[in-house]
């Protein structure tokens, strides 16, 4: 009786698998083999932050027959430590998003390819981490400490403009930044440090920020729209880690930003990309990322992803030559020495905030 | 005709075996495999025992155990009165209160993180483990209440007749009956719990971590695919350990109890049961709370009220922070989670026929068979998600199709998550029926066709209904493991306020929590459409 009830649901249910492997199998947009032969569909491999608007995408179909996948990937940090350990058989046949935190990592395994873009001698170059050209740089952002101007203002106090003033008895209780164990811009803000205050003065800059009352978040979103009192959370802190970028998101009625990033506290992060090793369709992979370095997808950047074009000469959207003006004297630090230290500066850094 | 009258012929047993091995396989392709695969690459790796003999490292363990047991409690203490207002009374908005239970779940943990951050700015281990147990409420209520509706309440009634208090008839009568499904329930709320990641990340402020957050650092952040394997053995050995005394609970109490039709059941509250009621109408309001915070958030701005945020979901928000329009999120989750539904449903019921079938059949073999499919269905929900989700990296590509980067991952993934929670909603309805209910009937002269449809499927069938929608409602907000795999650009919703969350600027901010009202709403849609659904069925 019972196998009989259960032969029952068994042919019920497998009608319902088959129903859902349809339309899961409908879901699939991958070209077939023969297809791909005219047109071929390239999977690029990026971050979750990736934004390019569909006409731009539609636009390098047009001209070059390829059609782009998009495959999110967590964040630099994830993306990275997803190509390698896929290094054998890649997810894609072009990664853009490892970024100068992670570089080193990616090259030490051989993830990429050596391909140099007649496009890279625009600008990118600038940003070159290896002699192969292995990587193209496609973007740079800067993480700098944020103020929210009107706080100070109300408050007939001047607004910090140093790593050190942040330290100063007149800030305490008023910064909170986030954790580099867990978050990217945390990361870059204690590397800033370290490219200031050097591998023996880090840590003390670090316990004078704690005896001030510096607040750690986990991760960006809580910094900034919870605790920082500039953004649209309203919170009680007026000084955050953040972007360079990010007062041109915070404009006011008047057109003017409400917020400023202190353009003495910022490290650079620049973001690349690269032809993966093991792609199937390596010339395609390389139009790609001429693509990538091209005029029309550079000018999309800073308008969708809150990062400056690499390529010079390229347009930033209105307002943001006064509210985030690109810094021109950010910290920088090697991709190898970033490898070579990160771990060990992490694991410091959180003995000493207890975190 | 012949009885199986607990016996099994050996044709029987062959096609018991095949269809047993389906759930079996899936759970091998799906789960041991790739988590075998990458914990293994860090053992290779070596240095496993150097993390295991870290004090660090137990403390994680013991601190992770703790607030997961903390979690549970709470929800259990929440739940159990909604359950019973769920089951067992009949009052006018019942229907909405089963709907209100199921929101917090599928509420995106970032937006459960920084609502209860507002409360309390400082984090800490309260609010933690209170954001934990309000997610998981519903499935208090919802597992337990499921068996509930059906108990015949006359039992309970006889023990009152004869001079027990309505607390001693309850404890001595009902809870006993309904113990499997509340200890199933406590087990699936402490998996969930221990392995939260988002909420432990957000308001453990840094300071707090347990295991899972320290697996997904280790994995995710530094590659340290040898630390990540210890702590994931360390995992995998507490949940193992939980699995084992929540089944030594539910096997001292499970016994056949009379099932009744859920209708027959469900009455006006009398007397002390208002207290009861109005416990449960407690825990609605403070579930309600940050929804209606969240709500309130939606269309405040710092110039006063708009629907600004919610305007901008026809589009793709503020400088095109997302791909799609918030509608095609809504379409993206909606499929997504119609997939994962019916996968799991396909693979959770036949796996619970086949427990019933072993746990019935005399032999020491085929129970221990059964009770060890029974703790294998479990154990997605206690292994960390970036595990299952970096072994599908080194592992699926051996696969025809490459399936790494297939858009089925997602719906295959949510399924590893839904399928244990389909067993635990089916499974106890199942062995509770009477046996005899069914030999009766086929005394009577019923096929075993009929007998099925006359006596298993009738009681069942609210059960089935009520495992499927919250199953699709638990694809809808899934976000943790969907966001560790490789996925196509087609983004489902608590993805699109994840991202959006991300980035700075007022209405990017306010479109986040429009897209969260939208996800509740699909989310009620769903329920009330599977709840009269559900009812339409009903005899």
């Amino acid at each position: 009786m019972i196998p009989r009830t259960a032969r029952t649901v068994l042919g019920l249910f497998t009608v319902a698998v088959l129903a859902s492997a349809c339309s899961l199998s409908g879901g699939d947009t991958g070209g077939s083999a023969s297809s791909e032969q005219q047109e071929p569909t390239l999977t690029l491999v990026t971050h979750d932050s990736f934004v390019v608007p569909q006409e731009v995408l539609d636009a390098f179909h047009r001209q070059s027959g390829i059609t782009l996948k998009i495959l999110k990937s967590g964040d630099a940090g994830a993306l990275t430590n997803k190509l390698v350990l896929t290094k054998g058989n890649p997810i894609g046949d072009v990664a853009y998003g490892v970024d100068n935190t992670f570089a080193s990592r990616a090259l030490g395994e051989g993830v990429f390819q050596s391909y140099t873009s007649p496009e890279a001698d625009r600008g990118p170059q600038r940003y070159a981490v290896d002699t192969q050209h292995r990587l193209s740089a496609v973007d740079v952002g800067d993480v700098c400490v944020n103020v929210d101007t009107g706080y100070f203002a109300a408050k007939g106090i001047p607004a910090p403009t140093s790593y050190d003033e942040l330290a100063e008895p007149q800030y305490k209780d008023l910064m909170v930044a986030e954790s580099p164990a867990t978050a990217s811009p945390g990361l870059a803000f204690l590397l800033g440090t370290i490219a200031k205050y050097g591998e023996n003065g880090w840590q003390d800059y670090w316990n004078r920020l704690k005896a001030n009352g510096l607040k750690i978040d986990s991760g960006w979103e809580e910094a900034y729209t919870k605790d920082f009192s500039g953004s649209s959370g309203k919170g009680p802190r007026p000084i955050v880690v953040s972007y360079a970028s990010s007062p041109a998101a915070e404009l006011g009625e008047d057109g003017k930003p409400r917020t400023k990033a202190l353009l003495d506290t910022c490290f650079r992060q620049v973001e690349y990309a690269g032809v993966l090793t093991g792609s199937k369709h390596v010339p395609e992979a390389q139009k790609v990322v001429d693509f990538l370095l091209s005029q029309q997808f550079q000018t999309t950047v800073a308008a969708n992803m809150y990062v400056y074009p690499t390529r010079t000469g390229v347009e930033l959207p209105a307002g943001w030559a006064n509210a985030a003006p690109l810094p021109t004297a950010s910290a920088t630090m090697p991709a190898d020495k970033i490898q070579a230290g990160r771990e060990k500066w992490i694991g410091a850094w959180r003995s000493l905030m207890g975190a | 005709m012949a009885l199986a009258h607990g016996s099994l012929r050996p044709a029987r047993t062959a096609g018991l075996t095949l269809l047993g091995l389906l759930p079996v396989a899936f759970l091998v392709v799906f789960f041991a495999w790739p988590v075998v695969a990458i914990v293994g690459r860090g053992f290779s790796a070596g240095g496993v025992d150097t993390v295991l003999g870290d004090p660090q490292t137990w403390r994680l363990a013991g601190f992770t155990l703790g607030s997961a047991a903390a979690s549970t409690v709470v929800a259990l203490v929440a739940g159990l009165p909604v359950a019973f207002l769920l089951a067992r009374v009949r009052l006018p908005g019942i229907g909405l209160a089963r709907t209100i239970v199921l929101i917090p779940f599928v509420l995106p943990t970032v937006v459960v993180g920084l609502a209860f951050r507002a409360l309390w700015p400082d984090g800490g281990v309260l609010p933690l483990v209170l954001a934990n147990a309000f997610f998981n409420v519903a499935v208090v209520a919802r597992t337990v209440s499921g068996l509930w509706a059906h108990l015949d309440p006359r039992a309970a009634e006889a023990a009152r007749a004869l001079g027990a208090s309505p607390w001693r008839a309850f404890r001595t009568v009902t809870l006993p009956a309904l113990a499997p499904a509340v200890a199933s329930a406590a087990a699936v709320v402490f998996l969930f719990c221990a392995t939260s990641f988002g909420v432990v990340l957000i308001l453990g402020g840094g300071s707090y971590r347990t295991l899972e957050t320290e697996i997904y650092l280790r994995t995710v952040d530094l590659l340290d695919l040898s630390g990540a394997a210890a702590l994931s053995l360390l995992q995998f050995a507490a949940v193992v350990a939980a699995l084992a005394l929540g089944a030594m609970a539910r096997r001292r109490r499970e016994s056949a109890v009379r099932l009744r039709a859920a209708q027959v059941t469900a009455r006006r509250p009398q007397g002390g049961q208002w207290y009861v009621v109005t416990a449960a109408m407690v825990v609605l309001g403070l579930l309600l709370t940050p929804i209606v915070a969240l709500l309130v958030e939606s269309v405040s701005t710092p110039d006063g009220w708009s629907f600004a945020g919610y305007r901008a979901l026809a589009g793709t928000g503020a400088n095109g922070a997302l791909q799609v329009t918030g509608w095609v999120a809504v379409q993206n989750s909606l499929a997504a989670a119609t997939d994962a539904t019916l996968l799991a449903m396909a693979i959770g019921v036949i796996a619970s026929v086949v427990l019933v079938v072993l746990r019935r059949s005399p032999g020491l073999l085929a129970r221990g068979a059964g009770e060890t499919m029974d703790a294998a269905l479990m154990l997605p929900l206690g292994v960390s998600a970036v595990t299952v989700g970096f072994g599908y990296l080194v592992t699926l590509d051996a696969l025809p199709g490459d399936l790494r980067t297939s858009p089925m991952l997602v719906p295959l993934a949510q399924a590893l998550v839904i399928i244990p929670l389909v067993v635990r909603m089916i499974l106890p309805v199942l062995r509770a029926i009477d046996e005899r209910l069914r030999q009766a009937a086929a005394t009577l002269g019923a096929s075993p066709l009929r007998v099925w449809r006359e006596v298993d499927l009738p009681l069942v069938a609210r059960s089935l209904v009520a495992a499927a929608g919250f199953g699709f409602v638990v694809a809808l907000g899934e976000f943790g493991a969907t966001s560790f795999l490789a996925r196509p650009d087609a983004p489902t919703l608590p993805v699109a306020v994840a991202t959006l969350m991300g980035r700075p600027g007022e209405l990017n901010n306010q479109m986040a929590y429009a897209a969260c009202a939208l996800l509740m709403l699909v989310t009620v849609a769903a329920v009330v459409l599977i709840d009269r659904f559900g009812s339409a069925g009903e005899f």
